[in-house]
């Protein structure tokens, strides 16, 4: 998957815990937590469908990798590659 | 609807043994994910402490008195939509004691209102306040406890201290002494919003929470009590129930976590260490409640939707739980708790020690519970003058009434105290498989507690099974 792809999917799953979430002028450096009002429960919930999706076990210490858009990538391209 | 025991499959992905608010949305979640579930309930129907019963024409609620805006978001992503849309405030929470008498909404606008022009506390100090509660997480450091945290911020105000720690000490028994992030936690959940209820009652709720299992394919068994949970080479296979071996790869245990360890599973599956710590856990403690019914067609004044009332000095945790404490709430169910019932219930609730009930004998334990309505309603008597004279139905539940429901451990309304969170959350690293959901660590507990750990519950089993 492209870094581009990643965020997508990201925005995907987002969307789909929190149909509501606004993501005009999303800054991709910036925590998601903050910008878009997502708890610990929400990123539990991203984890999840990760898993779902790509069969993707991320272990709880690895959660904070997930903070922003950008971490994402960085965290997931390594182990999407051939997704 | 029910499947009857006979019915059932040899063998599901997943058992999930209890229905407490914390079993039925681990089951459901784990379900959302595909798996195969079996859900196992002891009792006639689910719910677990979220239970209603009905007398008289009455339904009683014995754990809707109140819980966090937060359920709005949780139910909404784990539940539906149904559920999330009868979440109604209650506006009117009422203090009545010694030290001050107060009508409330029960969030942080409100509470800062009230500390800074009632309890002349300035400005500043509550705001610091809010925003270091607010700011707590449960892997913070915990040698700090709720006394401490507010000596720091309001020296010697026993007054104040009243205000912020009696309601949460019902809500989950917790104490000045327990650890001040778990305080932090649950309070600043009440703030957020104000205190939340479920319009149509816990029956409603649990019965659109049982079609929600069923659509998602859930089996469900009640009457079905769970004697043992096997375990061959450090890895779950399934339980026994009702003589019966139904085979599993995991099994989640949402009864509680001592009942789990001592009663469900032989102690030497674990390790000598993990048993050690386990045996530091201390359950939380029970409840006592009276039950009141005004007769068909009668009403009541509107004294505000929950009271906390005491004639006790000062706040103190022993009073509280003492069977003679003069500290109590009561929740009034008016008709807007079920529209198009006009029916209008009272429940009060106090915090109880389940050795101070378990000895009685048959005869002394039902004069215990007869002097326990008839101080309760003199109490009562005081916020509504002869509402004695309207009441059709009246009934007392005890320590003992909540462990033979439950099961529980010394009938723990509240599940343990913080050193159970461990406990539940390491479990599964001593045998493959075996979960623990439910109430514990103080922050697990209640409605709110119980569901969002259902949900981080289900996330491990789910990554142990795809692993
Ligand atoms: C009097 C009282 C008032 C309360 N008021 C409130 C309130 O106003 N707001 C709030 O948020 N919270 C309240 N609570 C707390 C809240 O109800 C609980 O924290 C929550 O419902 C507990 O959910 P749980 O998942 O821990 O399971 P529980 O509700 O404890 O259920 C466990 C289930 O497991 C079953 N079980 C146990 N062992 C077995 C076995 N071997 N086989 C089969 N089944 C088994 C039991 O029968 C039970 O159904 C109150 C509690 C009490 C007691």
């Amino acid at each position: 998957m492209t870094s581009e792809d990643i965020k997508e999917v990201i925005i995907a799953i987002i969307k789909d815990i929190d149909e509501e979430a606004d993501f005009d002028g999303l800054d991709a450096d910036k925590p998601l937590r903050d910008q878009l009002e997502l708890d610990s429960m929400d990123f539990l919930d991203i984890v999840m469908e990760l898993r779902k999706r790509y069969k993707l076990q991320i272990p709880e210490q690895d959660y904070p990798q997930l903070a922003t858009l950008n971490s994402c990538v960085a965290y997931l391209q390594p182990l999407l590659q051939d997704a | 609807m029910p499947v009857p025991f006979s019915q059932l499959g040899d063998n599901y992905d997943i058992v999930v043994v209890g229905s407490g608010l914390g079993g039925l949305t681990c089951a459901n979640r784990l379900a959302r994910c595909g798996h195969r579930i079996l859900l196992l309930e002891h009792h006639h129907r689910l719910g677990g402490l979220a239970t209603w019963f009905k007398r008289k024409g009455h339904i009683f609620d014995v754990s809707l008195h109140g819980f966090p805006y937060g359920m709005v978001k949780t139910c909404k992503k784990y539940w539906n939509k149904a559920i999330t849309a009868s979440i109604v405030q209650l506006k009117n929470i009422v203090f009545d004691n010694p030290q001050f008498s107060l009508r409330t909404t029960f969030d942080r606008e409100d509470f800062t209102r009230l500390l800074n022009t009632r309890f002349e506390v300035p400005l500043a100090t509550i705001d610091r306040f809010f925003a270091t509660v607010a700011a707590m997480n449960f892997y913070d450091d915990q040698a700090m406890t709720t006394r401490e945290l507010f000596e720091q911020f309001f020296p010697g105000r026993s007054d104040v201290h009243r205000l912020l720690m009696e309601p949460i000490t019902y809500a989950n028994g917790s104490t000045l002494d327990d650890p001040a992030i778990t305080y932090g936690i649950v309070f600043s959940n009440f703030m957020s919003k104000g205190v939340f209820t479920f319009e149509g009652g816990t029956d409603r709720l649990i019965a659109l929470m049982t079609e929600e299992l069923e659509r998602n394919g859930v089996t469900i068994c009640t009457g079905a009590k769970v004697e043992k949970i096997l375990v061959d080479k450090k890895r779950v296979r399934g339980v026994n129930a009702n003589g019966r071996t139904i085979s599993a790869r995991a099994v989640v245990s949402n009864s509680g976590i001592t009942n789990t360890i001592d009663n469900l599973t032989d102690r030497e599956i674990y390790s000598a260490e993990f048993l050690e710590r386990a045996a530091k856990v201390r359950v939380n403690n029970s409840s006592c409640q009276v039950y009141f019914g005004i007769s068909d067609g009668e009403s009541i004044d509107d004294i505000g939707d929950l009271l906390f009332t005491s004639k006790a000095e000062q706040f103190d945790a022993a009073e509280l739980l003492s069977p003679q404490s003069t500290s109590k709430t009561f929740s009034i169910y008016y008709p807007k708790t079920r529209p198009g019932q006009n029916r209008y219930t009272i429940v009060a609730s106090m915090n109880s020690r389940f050795e101070d009930w378990a000895g009685l004998e048959e005869e002394q334990y039902r004069r215990e519970k007869d002097k326990l309505i008839t101080r309760t309603l003199a109490d009562l008597e005081g916020y509504l003058p002869g509402v004695g004279s309207k009441i059709d139905w009246m009934e007392a539940a005890t320590p003992r009434t909540f462990n033979s429901y439950t099961l529980h451990t010394r009938g723990t309304s509240f599940g343990t105290k913080f050193e159970g969170l461990d406990i539940s959350r390491t479990i599964f690293k001593e045998v493959a498989g075996l979960f623990h959901v439910g109430s514990v660590g103080i922050i697990m507990s209640g409605w709110l507690g119980a569901i969002n750990y259902g949900v981080i519950v289900a996330n491990d089993v789910d990554g142990y099974l795809r692993a």
